[in-house]
């Protein structure tokens, strides 16, 4: 558990933990539609850092910039700043696949490639040039495992990955994301297309994986919100409205706006 | 009040219901008439052309006696046009959808390219004749030889192909590429891994199609001044040939000079069906065996 000093400046959110991804004054555009306005945001490294806001409210743009992913849709257009790891990654001379490989991402519905178990996992490992045999085995396990999927699945390594159920294949897809052995993990509301059941795995799954990666992660559901994160930022009409730690978002919002979407008034 | 009056619903179900059965009846034979032609045009073929197939007429050199004539250099010339046909027509045609669909960049130029693109697959094929005729036979002196008539029939077809390939590629779900682009993956390595092995089925299939058609194009052929007969077999790419349509269009000219040449043009016409069935099987076999499911 991280040691929150008691700064209420709803911005920052200072903790002993280094900075990962700070952005300064972070605007984007879809064409003329103006979706993220003025994004002051400092995340933090090894922590849980929920995204929560209605439908449209720029969470997901948001995490798409974080990989620049938000780039395969042509129209968009940034100002500002992200730094991540001191480097600033907005820059047109930023190798993106570099960054890709150093912040992972989950999707929102579960994605595996129309591949064998084994050859999911391994995609990225050679995409990045490893071949030994021996390497790209220990790397699956070890993967697999990380997301607690490897005891359900070892048995059937060269099987499709379609004939997994829906949350083994979120977790077949974390695993795949594990495989690039990333910093930061990205995660665009990963448990909205699974049951109950399955989104608890996932839940579990991501209070392990923050012993070691710094996670990211968008959701619609505020419980999940409470249960999982350290720090959440409410995002409304593309701004950020708060961001401090969960327990304080969740109990004390300094902002009626904060207030009125985490009792269920609107969104 | 109530809206629908149950008696006037009443009075017009009759009508209703006998309009339905009329166009039932009329779509029926829509579908029916083309497969009578069909069926006519084969019968008539087959009647005609059966007698006249076997293993001389198959593997035999040309002759003006028809008892004697083969068309083995007309399958030769054929086959030797598919080698090149087939080859051009997939990397140039792969290529251009390959960067029509994901590097292009979405705005006026790229819809005026894939809009000509689809106007050129409906030239009629006569025009590509005059073009290759220009540029193969007379600008770059080839000559009527097998790479001059390849390379047209390539021109032909490309269209064909390029518009399948990019439907193919096109359908190749987004959220596969999301994820090879989320893991640091480069374009080219997102197309290589992900996005041409789905799409390949569709791609085969567009492909195998336009081979069929241009198999069975004569129009360009003659105008490229293709000889119909022809002793010497084809040995290469640089020799002068003749191929499966054209000895069809000849030996139906000269029907009125020697009556059997009709049916050695039917015999003919059934070898080149056979071929173009085979292709299309080939193609509905592809497709089945690599479909994938996202």
């Amino acid at each position: 558990m991280t040691t929150l000093t008691e700064d209420k400046h709803a911005y920052s959110g200072s903790t002993n933990n280094r900075v990962v991804y700070d952005t300064k004054d972070l605007n984007l555009w879809y064409g003329q539609t103006h979706a993220l306005k003025d994004i002051n945001l400092s995340i933090y490294e090894k922590e849980v850092t929920a995204i929560i806001g209605p439908s449209g409210c720029g969470k997901s743009t948001f995490i798409k910039t974080l990989n620049r992913m938000v780039e395969l849709v042509p129209t968009v257009s940034t100002s500002g700043t992200i730094t991540y790891n001191d480097k600033s990654i907005l820059d047109k001379t930023f190798k993106v696949e570099d960054l890709r490989t150093q912040v992972g991402m989950v999707f929102q519905k579960p994605n595996p490639f129309p591949k064998s178990i084994y050859d999911n996992i391994t995609y990225g490992p050679k995409i990045h040039g490893i071949r030994s045999k021996k390497v790209l085995d220990e790397i699956v396990e070890r993967s697999l495992r990380g997301a607690s999927i490897w005891d359900e699945v070892k048995d059937r390594l060269k099987e499709n990955a379609y004939g997994l159920s829906g949350g083994q294949q979120q977790r077949l897809c974390i695993a795949r994301c594990l495989a690039i052995e990333p910093e930061v993990i990205l995660m665009d509301e990963p448990t909205s297309a699974l049951d109950p059941k399955s989104t608890l795995r996932i839940e579990e799954l991501v209070q392990e994986l923050k012993k070691e990666y710094s996670i990211i992660i968008v959701t619609h559901n505020m419980q999940q919100a409470a249960r999982i994160s350290d720090k959440t930022a409410f995002f409304l009409n593309g701004e950020v409205v708060e961001y401090d730690k969960t327990d304080t978002i969740f109990t004390t919002p300094s902002d009626n706006r904060t207030e009125d979407y985490i009792s269920g008034r609107f969104g | 009040m109530k809206y629908v009056d149950q008696t006037l619903v009443h009075k017009r179900m009759n009508s209703r219901v006998l309009k339905n059965n009329i166009l039932k009846q009329v779509f029926l034979i829509a579908t029916l008439f083309g497969l009578a032609v069909l069926a006519i045009l084969i019968f008539r073929v087959v009647t005609q052309g059966i007698a006249w197939i076997d293993w001389n007429f198959l593997t035999g050199k040309l002759s003006t006696f028809p008892e004697k004539a083969g068309i083995m250099g007309a399958i030769l010339g054929t086959s030797y046009l598919m080698l090149i046909v087939i080859p051009v027509t997939l990397i140039i045609g792969v290529g251009t959808a390959i960067y029509m669909e994901l590097y292009a960049k979405k705005g006026k130029l790229q819809s005026f390219i894939a809009t000509n693109i689809s106007n050129l697959a409906g030239v009629p094929s006569i025009v590509y004749g005059l073009l290759g005729l220009t540029i193969f036979v007379r600008v770059m002196d080839f000559g009527n030889v097998v790479l001059a008539g390849g390379l047209t029939l390539s021109l032909l077809v490309l269209p064909i192909v390029i518009v399948a390939a990019q439907e193919a590629i096109r359908a190749v779900p987004g959220h596969l590429s999301e994820a090879s682009y989320g893991m640091g993956a480069t374009k080219w390595q997102t197309v290589k891994k992900i996005i041409l092995p789905a799409a390949l089925p569709g791609i085969i299939t567009g492909a195998i199609l336009a081979v069929s058609r241009a198999i069975g194009e004569t129009a360009p052929l003659t105008v490229l001044g293709i000889p119909a007969f022809l002793l010497p077999f084809p040995e290469g790419i640089f020799d002068t040939f003749t191929a499966l349509p054209m000895q069809i269009y000849y030996w139906t000219l000269d029907a009125s000079l020697v009556d059997e040449y009709a049916y050695l043009a039917a015999a003919t016409i059934i070898v080149l069906l056979v071929l173009l069935f085979i292709l299309n099987a080939i193609a509905v076999i592809i497709r089945n065996k690599f479909q994938q499911r996202y």
